[in-house]
């Protein structure tokens, strides 16, 4: 199953490579990763999103929390939360291609944010299945390059990963 | 004011080390100077880092105290990886001070410089770059502190040459206190799966007591011993356990897994409950793990919950110190009305018994003692000159199995070997720490011809140290281990496992570096210069003890698809 394992560590040098370090040691993968300092420069969020079974999973939030610099951390798929992911696409866009693209934009309120008389550069949030729907509908034939952050997310509600 | 290098010094003086074990080098110059001026913290000359690593691991291990390392950068701290990998695999406290290139040049391929973080990295509870002189009091604290709490493990603390550099100095204060906003190990355990565990202990009717080396880091030997002696259950000891109950005591079944004995291994696949405490269910014990103790529920205690659940389920998880949860225990079973069923617990000794008779190692000798000397014999009589209360090290293969199975070991902290990493070179070194820990005590290295060549030079520190370290080589001409799995998976394809002749005369080897040498060929005369070799207090010996090249370590599981009870118990008989 996917799961999104999100992480409150200490911003410090070498934390991320421990991290990282831990998912290939043990042989577990990561499809995604993001990581940036938090509203306290003390401390970086890290959101990684894995695919296992429960015991696989377990191991993974054991050994991340035995980390030294691991702070705290959540599945956040364990409960309701929201997911985003940026990603930013260059795409053909000549002729009538043009118009047909900006629609598919608009359906998917994406905005288009750099033209050049034959290119667009278009930019969609949104959970990571939507992004691979947004792709799927423009086509391969017309995409130059995709480029996209990893998922984010945080809780609904109350919940609140903090120290 | 005191310039990284004193303030390095002073903070290990301030932390109580009194040995260090390390080699210098550029890099590491500046402290070595630091050293040089002072007298408080003495350091041990090693003949190679490798050497280091296991003799302060073995120091620890000996003492329960961190154990310390220095070496400089480049060569020095990759020589020491494998003695940190070796104390991280068994959970062994230690830091390793290592010296790095200037920070300037950190990134540069500057000359013997390496990423030792970096490199270090997967072998390591935690490491630290300090390239602020004025953090190194502060960093030394938090490294002492988490290699000796929760489960312990190796800190590297790698430190650029300039941050040493004499011309700089600062205000010195070592902090009283560190605190460690994301590092807070477990200690009490939680009291109703406390209660739920004492439950299911008294319900059980074929109850075993599985015990390892987290017993005796966790300093839980006398509780262990208490709560088994309270409820008269029967106790099995991992490799890395011995010790932590008494191995001459009746309730004692003899270390389990791999090469344990017949009645450990056939009580553990019959249990109906079992008390795991600081053992973590490595791949040499349970054997196939989904055939593993088919009828058995799991109650499992251990101070790292990223040890429980990851081979075996646990039914009843305790995530906590071993020294507090079975203080929790014992005060529950000691108050309690209900007690253990008298006749359940009758009918399981019964059967227990039975095993024993059949084909345990401690009721009848199942080896021969015709031709050569055998390997077994060698412990046994170690065991009785030494009156069972030398501290044993051991190296890895064959000789390292029979000295687990012969050795009974009463207390804790006596048996000294790499059981997780298996590193052949560990014992003798590790012998020279344990002589440290304990300046009158016996020490004997049990090892092979193949194994001791791997920190032979440590001869030579020895000298220099006054270590008396008894070296007791179980010389069958071969690496016995490897040639063991050749006899039982390779038709007898001995690939690579001989020397052809090129062994060396030890007993002169011995002699070269000032110490004496005895070969042993004669079962007759075993026993004799075992007790010469043990008379000669202030002498370091290397016993060269000729023993039968054929000889298999037996019991043996049988992999792969066995079970705890399915095993080899001779070259032609099986369960
Ligand atoms: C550093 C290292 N290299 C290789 C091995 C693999 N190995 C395990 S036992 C063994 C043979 C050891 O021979 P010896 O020390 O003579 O002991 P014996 O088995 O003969 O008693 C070998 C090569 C190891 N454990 N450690
Ligand atoms: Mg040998």
């Amino acid at each position: 199953m996917r799961r999104i394992i999100s992480v409150l560590m200490e911003n410090e040098p070498g934390a991320l490579s421990r991290v990282v370090g831990l998912f290939s040691q043990r042989g577990y993968n990561i499809e995604s990763l993001t990581v940036a300092p938090t509203e306290d420069s003390t401390l970086s969020r890290l959101t990684l999103t894995t695919t296992g079974d429960d015991h696989v999973i377990e191991q993974i939030t054991k050994h991340l929390n035995r980390l030294v610099d691991v702070v705290k951390l959540v599945d956040l798929t364990e409960g309701a939360h929201i997911e985003r992911e940026l990603m930013l696409i260059k795409v053909k866009a000549a002729g009538a291609q043009r118009a047909e693209i900006k629609r598919c934009v608009d359906i998917f309120r994406g905005q288009i944010v750099d033209v050049t008389a034959t290119v667009y550069v278009i930019q969609i949030t949104g959970a990571s299945d939507k992004l691979d729907a947004f792709l799927q509908a423009v086509g391969e034939a017309a995409i130059l390059e995709v480029v996209r952050t990893g998922v984010s997310g945080i809780a609904r509600g109350e919940k609140v990963l903090s120290l | 004011m005191l310039s990284g290098g004193d303030m390095l010094v002073r903070s290990l003086q301030e932390e109580g080390v009194d040995l260090i074990f390390g080699y210098p080098g550029g890099a590491a110059l500046h402290i070595y100077d630091a050293l040089f001026r002072q007298k408080k913290v003495k350091h041990i000359l090693v003949r190679h880092e490798q050497a280091a690593t296991h003799a302060a691991d073995g120091y620890a291990r000996a003492t329960g105290k961190v154990g310390t390392v220095l070496v400089t950068s480049g060569p020095g701290a990759t020589n020491a990886i494998t003695g940190i990998a070796t104390a991280y695999m068994d959970s062994i406290p230690m830091v390793i001070i290592s010296g790095q290139v200037d920070s300037s040049k950190i990134g540069e391929d500057a000359f013997q410089e390496t990423d030792m973080v970096g490199i270090s990295r997967p072998i390591v509870k935690h490491s630290f770059l300090v390239k602020d002189p004025r953090k190194i009091p502060e960093t030394i604290k938090k490294a002492y502190y988490i290699a000796s709490t929760g489960r312990p493990g190796p800190v590297v603390v790698d430190i650029p040459k300039d941050a040493t550099a004499p011309d700089q100095t600062y205000e010195f204060e070592y902090p009283k206190k560190v605190k460690l906003r994301s590092y807070t190990p477990a200690s009490k355990g939680h009291s109703g799966q406390i209660k739920k565990a004492v439950q299911l202990l008294l319900a059980a009717k074929r109850p075993v007591i599985y015990a390892g080396g987290g017993v005796i880091l966790g300093n839980g030997s006398e509780l262990l011993t208490r709560l088994a002696k309270t409820l008269n259950y029967p106790v099995t000891n991992t490799l890395m356990g011995l010790g932590c109950y008494p191995g001459s005591d009746n309730q004692f079944l003899g270390m389990l897994g791999m090469h344990g004995t017949f009645e450990a291994n056939t009580a553990m696949h019959h249990s109906d409950v079992i008390l795991a405490v600081g053992a973590r269910f490595d791949d040499r014990v349970t054997n196939t793990p989904n055939k593993f103790c088919p009828n058995a529920k799991i109650i499992h205690i251990d101070v790292d919950p990223a040890s429980i659940s990851k081979t075996v389920t646990a039914d009843v998880p305790i995530v906590g110190s071993v020294g507090s949860v079975l203080k929790d225990m014992l005060e529950i079973i000691e108050g309690a009305d209900e007690k253990p069923d008298a006749t359940a617990l009758a009918d399981w000794w019964k059967q227990i018994n039975e095993w024993r008779e059949k084909h345990g190692i401690y009721t009848k000798n199942r080896f021969s003692t015709e031709g050569a000397i055998k390997p077994q014999e060698v412990i046994q009589a170690l065991y009785e000159v030494t009156k069972g209360d030398a501290y044993v090290t051991s190296d890895v293969g064959q000789h390292q199995m029979f000295a687990a199975q012969y050795y009974r070991f009463n207390k804790p902290r006596r048996w000294l070997n790499s059981g997780g990493l298996g590193t052949m070179g560990f014992g003798l070194p590790a012998a020279m720490g344990a002589q440290f820990a304990d300046r009158d005590a016996a020490v004997a290295c049990v090892t092979g011809e193949g194994s001791i060549q791997m920190c032979i030079q440590e001869l030579s520190t020895c000298t220099q140290y006054h270590l008396p370290v008894k070296i007791i080589c179980l010389n069958n001409q071969a690496l016995g281990m490897v040639k063991q799995w050749q006899d039982m998976q390779y038709e007898s394809r001995y690939s690579e496992s001989l020397y052809e002749d090129s062994l060396p005369d030890f007993v002169k080897l011995a002699e070269a570096y000032g110490h004496v040498g005895i070969r042993v060929t004669k079962r007759e005369e075993l026993k004799a210069k075992l007790e010469e070799c043990f008379s000669m207090k202030d002498k370091v010996v290397f016993m060269d003890i000729a023993v039968d090249p054929s000889e298999h370590v037996y019991p043996m599981l049988i992999a792969p698809n066995g079970s705890m009870r399915d095993m080899w118990l001779s070259k032609t008989e099986r369960t």
